[in-house]
């Protein structure tokens, strides 16, 4: 199994830990020094960024968040001149106002290096024929895996946004050897090559590098036996390199962080405390070889848990597990959006206290099924279950109203609460049933 | 081979280093660059001994020398060439070099030390011609080949070279760059500070940006040729595209 940079995914953790302090300092130096935002936090903190002086004090620092970044749009969180930039891309906005990204040259040099990383951890070579079906517009994606498998010397194909009928009769003419897509898009994939006849004789697929979506194991099984690949998970976002911040090896024991550019930390997103290595929660990323747009300790919103064990393939570098949700997760149900936070708003309305509460979603035959399962205390729960009854249904019919679902809400006592949600506001069993 | 953390160096109560962070590996030429009073001097001072107020800490070899004497640090293998030479000007070029090894004599290394000298005139054949002339006399390149072979003769595993090209002409400094480059092939660690950001780029392998005593910027040479910011205030370039 080839390694694209072995000096730096596998350091030792003296060394690492050298390279990140130095980077982590010098990019705090440039930050306070040429992003507005930054300096005004830092000296409202009265903090100075010459006090850290090791990657523990970094969580001094408070986060960023997304808020901050949609208020700096389009400009205001670069550190450098627009004539230093070279690229510009932004977020989708599907989860709100967009955020602007930029990058000098040597931020592309270097995103165009993680994104070979993933490629060869994945199994690409420079003999694979390398199909991206990612649009390769303003939301990065496309172009990221573009120039990644061109540097890798793969023969790259653009498939940017054709359709999937098209996109396989592409691979069937080019003899596409890897394919880089959504989870979903590889299903649809091997949807039409069914419908198309085709056999193994025709599509010359290996191997697969999938994100964008929640990638689950199942997904990967299915994936996997329907188009005779190999396929291997991978994680960025177009706030920071996406794709590559993490990327799965063949080992797929998790997707390894290209640590020598971004500082992973999981936190308890409800308290904003640091978790131990190993606990899940939200990660959050600090860059320290961006010049254009440094983020410190940005919050991701993505739920994962961090794996420091060493690895068969010979990577030091420390490992994520494949994301297991988001904070401020955006839910479906039978076509219907909306953030479980609208949820717990209409309860406080309600209830006039915001209980603890978690979605639990499930699929019956074609309908999706909710329950809010709501951590209610024992007292509350015998002296006053008339009240709570009343208030239950108040609660049902006003998210009927204004979400348009209906859902069930079940009162839940503490210890069942804790063991049946795990801290997770939302449970989606639609995936794994 | 060398590893600071946290570096900061006092001259009284004025800051001079600000939390330097940076290491050398062994057999890497490393540059420092940055604009005058930016702490580059200090930090070589810093790691051989020469300033005493300091805090943090410096590791060579697997050993901490933060507060260990110049010549203990020298006797570890860590060489100085100092800003503007200091050679003994009255000396002749052979007591200058002479000087060079003075730990050593005590040490009975006699006979590895006339080798040395024997490489160092190999290296830098105008020293042996001139090895009884008054140091002082030299021209501006040959009493920096001088410093050089000062420093070589202490027989250093990682040299220190503050500004070697400093008020030589560009032929001159060209000539000294060579010499640096050759010094790096035959396995000599190099950390080198110069002004002459374009030069120092050329031969090194990683370079950090020093400012007000503070790293703002580091990575491989290479990529920092790329950094505008570095063009503009290093390399004198584009300065005319700064028109906002």
């Amino acid at each position: 199994m080839a390694i694209w940079n072995s000096h730096f995914e596998c350091m030792t953790k003296d060394e690492l830990e050298q390279l990140q302090l130095e980077r982590l300092q010098a990019t705090l130096n440039r930050v306070y020094r040429s992003v507005a935002f930054y300096r005004k936090l830092f000296d409202q903190m009265g903090l100075v960024p010459d006090e850290i002086n090791s990657l523990d004090e970094l969580s001094r620092i408070p986060f960023t968040g997304k808020t901050t970044l949609r208020a700096g749009y389009p400009y205001g969180m670069f550190a450098v001149p627009l004539r230093e930039v070279v690229r510009l891309q932004c977020t989708s906005g599907t989860t709100g106002e967009p955020i602007g990204v930029g990058y000098t040259r040597n931020d592309l040099t270097h995103w165009t290096e993680v994104s070979a990383r993933v490629l060869c951890a994945g199994g690409v070579t420079k003999n694979d024929v390398v199909q991206i079906c990612f649009d390769y517009s303003l939301f990065g994606g496309g172009l990221g895996f573009h120039y990644g498998a061109e540097l890798i010397g793969a023969s790259v194909i653009p498939g940017s946004n054709l359709d999937p009928a098209r996109q396989v009769v592409i691979a069937r003419d080019y003899r596409t050897t890897a394919l880089i897509a959504t989870p979903g898009f590889a299903i649809r994939l091997a949807a039409v090559v069914r419908e198309k006849g085709l056999g193994p004789a025709d599509i010359h697929l290996k191997r697969g590098l999938f994100t964008g979506e929640p990638f689950s194991e199942r997904t990967r099984k299915q994936i996997e036996d329907e188009l005779n690949i190999k396929a291997t998970d991978n994680y960025g976002l177009s706030e920071i390199a996406w794709p590559g911040v993490a990327g799965e090896c063949e080992k797929k024991k998790g997707l390894h962080i290209f640590e020598d550019q971004f500082i992973p930390e999981i936190i308890d997103p409800r308290t904003k405390e640091v978790l131990p290595l190993g606990e899940e929660g939200e990660l959050v990323l600090t860059t320290i070889t961006k010049e254009a747009f440094p983020l410190i300790r940005y919050r991701t919103g993505d739920i994962t848990a961090l794996d420091a064990s060493p690895c068969g393939c010979g990577r030091t570098l420390i490992r994520m597990k494949k994301v297991a949700g988001r904070t401020d997760e955006m839910v479906t149900i039978n076509g219907v959006s909306f953030f479980p936070s609208q949820i717990e708003h209409i309860f406080s309305q309600i209830w006039g206290v915001e209980p603890r509460s978690c979605l639990e979603i499930d699929r019956r035959g074609n309908q999706d099924i909710v329950n809010i399962l709501v951590k209610v205390s024992e007292k509350i729960f015998f002296d006053e279950m008339k009240k709570l009854q009343d208030l239950k249904s108040k609660v049902e019919r006003e998210i009927y109203q204004d979400l348009g679902i209906s859902v069930k809400v079940k009162l839940v006592e503490p210890d069942s609460f804790a063991r049946e949600t795990k801290g997770k506001r939302v449970i989606d069993k639609r995936e794994s049933s | 081979m060398l590893t600071i953390r946290n570096l900061r160096s006092y001259y009284g109560r004025m800051q001079a280093l600000k939390g330097v962070s940076l290491h050398v590996k062994e057999g890497e030429i490393v540059a420092l660059i940055g604009t005058n009073g930016a702490g580059k001097t200090t930090l070589l001072n810093s790691i051989v001994g020469l300033v005493s107020s300091i805090t943090g800490q410096i590791i060579f070899l697997n050993a901490d020398i933060t507060h260990q004497s110049p010549r203990e640090i020298i006797r570890m293998g860590v060489s100085l060439v100092p800003e503007g030479r200091q050679l003994f000007a009255p000396l002749t070029v052979m007591e200058n070099l002479t000087l060079g090894a003075y730990q050593r004599y005590r040490r009975k290394e006699k006979s590895k030390i006339k080798s040395d000298l024997d490489t160092i005139f190999e290296r830098f054949p105008v020293l042996k011609e001139r090895q009884s002339q008054v140091a002082g006399t030299l021209s501006g390149g040959e009493q920096q080949m001088l410093a050089i072979g000062r420093a070589l003769m202490s027989g250093p595993k990682f040299l220190l070279l503050d500004e070697p090209s400093m008020g030589l002409a560009p032929l001159i400094a060209g000539q000294i760059f060579q010499i640096i480059s050759q010094l790096h092939r035959q396995g000599t660690t190099i950390l080198l500070v110069e002004q002459n950001a374009a030069a120092a780029f050329k031969i090194s392998n990683r370079t950090y940006v020093i400012e007000t005593g503070r790293v703002v910027l580091q990575g491989a040479s290479e990529e920092l040729l790329h950094n505008r910011e570095v063009k503009r205030a290093y390399l004198g370039r584009e300065y005319k595209e700064v028109w906002e």
